[in-house]
């Protein structure tokens, strides 16, 4: 079977590609489906969903549409979500690829170096991150990066491990080419698969962290995001319901739809595991 | 040399390099907190005194010179380091008190929390796990995997918000903030029982969370173990299937389960953060929060150095206690 066929036949992956779709449509379409700042006022303060068909989902204390601020927030979750990971990603594969390739004591300092950051409480050390160098959507991005690119570089070193007495690259080794090459032109495409399958989950663990950080207070007060909106709605939770209920909604589908494109691309690329896991 | 001695070596080598590794990984911490005062933007003495303390100029000369830190860099991460071991782990100038102080008030709530938090997501977390595999394919499997999606998938502050919205504010049934009646002064039983009615909500809500997480990894090994060959030995030999899963493969199951749980220790605390900003819980994760609010960053270092510190010594209880369990590992040795 091929891969997409493999894929599709994931009902809950498509499901999650369809979920997926539409945010990315809402994100990427937000500057013309609500034009104008999601920080101004725009209707009458704490209109309840259903009020009025302007404002579809309501309106918060200062009369800012929880549409428009949903929509605006979804560019900010996706954002910070897929670039932290393709950070994270490229410090993993790099530190990865050259523990497991060299071996020996550069091998040693570097799953130390791992280990420990493995071990720090991730969430609280982002936090501590992004408090020092002051909340912006460049140091939230970085702290997420920081604190994610552990398992990567783990899962990199051991194909690279694996991969390295392969004959493909002994002959590339007899060929005299380069270290460097040989990682990159040789070894590293054969592990692109658990690469992707172990990003995509992370971005959906990166738009998690992004939330809570902004939740409470560590988000870039430029940019309208989910977590702000429940931060922000915190103490109006017996007046305004719809102010922190939406928002919450919203990271949940989303996070729902990559975990299951997540899982979908694990069995497509993993096929011999399929029997195992249902 | 008689057998035994040189297993007791090894042993005691073990613990040594497991000891080490620990101690290390905290003086690490100690490091990266100094760098990250000396990184952050601004002066390293304002940052030291935090926002309240930073206007005050005698305060700054004074922290200067404690930390000497007008001396180079070695020195003052001598400075540093030497004060955090020997316990000072700064002084927070809003709240007049010293930093190890505040976090040793608080400690106790949110070991009483993440514990109980733990216990119950361990609990519920194997048991779901264990039907889900046992029922493999069934409707029961289907809706326990979509349970545990959901709650994996769901921002814990969300949850715990959520929580509040049903089952205070709308049901009644359950008090939404802190510890305990504030003004009430119970004591004895009376006190226990109380706290016990507040702790339902956090606890079940950052349960929740990592309930999903062992419920996935208990499935997940509890299928890897039922494919090996010592169940289908017992299969053949006509041993019921409950009897299957309960004496051989939970009990193998058991040892990744433990080993994830500690691993997981880290992201506990992460969750009490957020936990305790949601309910007013006067744990460290809301020491941490306040100490946001105000800027008050030799508190929220303290705080990080003393979770990764709890982490550290989790993990390190736990490698010692496997050892002592399954004699077979022998984790790097």
């Amino acid at each position: 079977m091929s891969f997409t066929r493999r894929f599709a036949a994931h009902p809950g992956a498509l499901i999650g590609l369809l979920l997926l779709a539409a945010v990315l449509f809402i994100a990427a379409f937000a500057g013309l489906l609500y034009p104008g700042d999601p920080w101004q006022s725009v209707g009458p303060p704490l209109l309840p969903p259903g009020g009025d068909p302007l404002y579809p989902l309501g309106t918060d204390l200062l009369g800012r549409d929880i549409a428009a601020g949903l929509a605006h927030g979804a560019r900010v979750s996706l954002l910070i979500g897929v670039i932290s990971t393709m950070a994270a990603v490229l410090v993993g594969v790099v530190l990865g690829a050259i523990a497991g390739f060299f071996g020996g004591w550069v091998d040693d300092l570097l799953m130390r170096f791992t280990e420990f950051f493995q071990t720090i409480p991730a969430f609280a050390m982002a936090v501590v991150l992004v408090a020092i160098f002051t909340p912006s959507i460049t140091s939230i991005t970085g702290a997420i990066a920081i604190v994610s690119w552990p398992p990567v570089a783990r899962l990199v070193r051991a194909e690279f491990m694996s991969l390295k007495s392969r004959e493909f690259v002994q002959a590339a080794v007899t060929l005299g080419q380069r270290p460097l090459r040989i990682m990159f032109s040789q070894i590293l495409p054969n592990t692109m698969s658990p690469i992707i399958v172990t990003a995509s989950l992370m971005v959906a663990t990166a738009i998690l962290t992004e939330s809570s950080l902004s939740f409470l207070g560590l988000g870039d007060r430029n940019m309208m995001s989910w977590g702000y909106m429940i931060g922000a709605a915190r103490t109006m939770l017996r007046e305004a319901w719809w102010l922190s209920v939406f928002p919450g909604v919203a990271i949940l589908l989303t996070v729902i739809a990559i975990n299951l494109i997540g899982e979908g691309l694990n069995d497509a690329v993993n096929p011999h595991l399929r029997g195992r896991k249902d | 040399m008689p057998e035994g001695d040189g297993r007791n070596m090894k042993s005691l080598d073990f613990i040594l390099r497991r000891l080490a590794k620990a101690f290390f990984v905290v003086i690490g911490v100690v490091i990266l907190n100094f760098l990250l005062i000396q990184l952050a933007p601004g002066d390293p003495a304002a940052v030291m005194a935090g926002d309240a303390g930073a206007g005050d100029a005698e305060y700054l000369a004074q922290l200067r010179a404690q930390f000497g830190l007008d001396k180079p860099l070695p020195v003052q991460l001598w400075n540093y380091l030497s004060g955090v071991l020997t316990g000072d782990l700064g002084y927070s100038y809003r709240n007049q008190l010293p930093v190890l102080d505040l976090i040793m008030d608080r400690l106790p709530a949110t070991l009483l929390l993440t514990g109980c938090a733990l216990v119950f997501s361990l609990v519920f977390g194997i048991l779901f796990g264990v039907i889900a595999a046992w029922r493999r394919g069934g409707v029961l499997d289907s809706t326990i995997m979509f349970g545990a999606l959901l709650f994996y998938a769901t921002p814990l502050f969300w949850t715990a918000l959520m929580a509040v919205l049903l089952f205070s504010i709308k049901l009644g049934w359950l008090p939404p903030f802190d510890m305990e009646t504030i003004g009430a002064n119970l004591t004895g039983w009376a006190r226990v029982k109380d706290i016990a009615w507040h702790l339902v909500l956090p606890v079940v809500t950052l349960g929740l969370f990592f309930t999903a997480i062992y419920t996935r990894l208990t499935r997940a090994s509890m299928l890897e173990v039922m494919g090996q060959d010592f169940i289908k030995t017992a299969r053949a030999k006509g041993v019921p299937k409950g009897r299957i899963i309960r004496r051989h493969a939970l009990r193998n199951a058991f040892l990744p389960i433990f080993t994830f749980a500690s691993l997981q220790a880290g992201q506990l605390v992460g969750g009490a953060v957020l936990t305790e900003t949601v309910f007013a819980w006067p744990g460290i994760g809301r020491l941490m929060f306040d100490a946001l609010l105000s800027r008050d960053y030799p508190v929220l270092l303290g705080v990080f150095l003393i979770t990764a510190a709890m982490v550290v010594l989790v993990n390190l209880i736990a490698d010692l206690l496997y050892r002592f369990v399954d004699p077979r590992i022998e984790q790097g040795a």
